[in-house]
């Protein structure tokens, strides 16, 4: 691997860059790709760079056709939580080892704080602010915590119009069908509704902050994981 | 931190800015119930220093053997483990599943 290579691989990832490395696995000659250029000895057709960025934009490193390899560096995955209360200080450390980064977003003084939360991002705008500034994207979860639909509620209509790849929602399932009602009223349908997971996690009978952080952790993870075709099986 | 991919390219950077030999080792594929996805990566100084991982242990020793040949010469390598290689009782998976890693020198 090339100096100049390895240096913008690293730059790129440092500025949370989506990036390729593409390796001839022939003789190790190598090329950067990234949404926009490429950069690096290998020369590859447009095909070769259609199929590299589509495997880019899918987050999938392997093998493909003419023996190369495609190493996919995608920006971290992130994890927006809407309420800085209990749950989120388990949930919050959880996922920052499953490799998320976590932004916890409360306009409330008394719970965001870096004493509750320590080493973990803060923004302490009203939720639709906050979420219209972190633009959710397809490698970012989201999840409202608050309990408290003036908090809740602006979060949600933000992340329903955006990529987000999870949306959850704490709350009991009586809570949920008024939160659905509201958004309903706010213009969302059924298509929006699917999206949302609440009663938020799995069902593992989940009782203190920690365990429901686990619960909610490994539903984000079976989203992400689970292709559609063997969700479609499990159901 | 355990994270992924980011530590081990930064750490290998750093290993050669110090002025070291560093070989790098990617998983490119994979079969059956192989221990670490595509795109895993180990990287080793001449010192046998190493940061993250192939495998879940089984075939490190022959990837750093591997890695510091490759130092050497600069030849990249592309090694295959599994049950049907004839290294299969030194350093196969014991999971039954097959790998290939691809080794290369940091230039």
């Amino acid at each position: 691997m090339q100096p100049a290579i390895l240096k913008r691989l690293l730059d790129e990832r440092a500025e949370k860059r989506p990036v390729a490395l593409v390796t001839r696995i022939a003789d190790g000659v190598q090329c950067i790709v990234t949404p926009g250029d490429m950069l690096g000895e290998l020369v590859l057709n447009d095909a070769e760079q259609a199929t590299i960025r589509r495997h880019l934009a899918d987050d999938r490193s392997g093998m493909v056709e003419g023996g190369y390899f495609v190493h996919v560096h995608n920006p971290p995955l992130r994890l927006v939580l809407v309420g800085a209360v209990h749950i989120a200080q388990a949930l919050a450390p959880m996922a920052a080892i499953a490799g998320y980064q976590v932004v916890i977003v409360d306009p409330r003084q008394a719970f965001a704080t870096d004493e509750r939360f320590p080493g973990v991002s803060l923004d302490d705008r009203w939720p639709d602010e906050a979420l219209e500034a972190l633009k959710p994207n397809r490698r970012t979860a989201v999840v409202t915590l608050t309990h408290d639909p003036k908090l809740d509620d602006p979060a949600l209509i933000v992340a329903l119009k955006s990529d987000a790849f999870y949306i959850g929602c704490l709350g009991s399932r009586k809570t949920h069908a008024k939160r659905l009602e509201r958004l309903g009223e706010a213009g969302f349908g059924e298509a929006d509704f699917t999206r949302i997971h609440g009663p938020l996690g799995l069902n593992i009978g989940a009782v203190t902050p920690a365990e429901i952080a686990i619960s909610a952790l490994a539903q984000i993870t079976e989203v992400l994981r689970r292709a559609p075709e063997s969700e479609a099986k499990a159901a | 931190m355990i994270n992924p991919a980011e530590d081990i390219l930064e750490q290998a950077a750093r290993w050669r800015t110090g002025g070291k030999q560093v070989a790098v080792a990617t998983v490119v594929s994979t079969w059956g119930s192989s221990p670490r996805p595509v795109g895993s990566q180990l990287a080793v100084d001449e010192d046998r220093r190493m940061v993250g991982s192939v495998s879940g242990g089984c075939i490190e020793g022959a990837v750093v053997h591997e890695a510091l040949q490759v130092m050497q010469d600069g030849k990249p390598r592309l090694l295959d483990f599994g049950v049907t290689n004839e290294q299969a009782w030194e350093v196969g998976l014991a999971c039954g599943g097959k790998v290939q890693v691809f080794v290369e020198r940091v230039d």
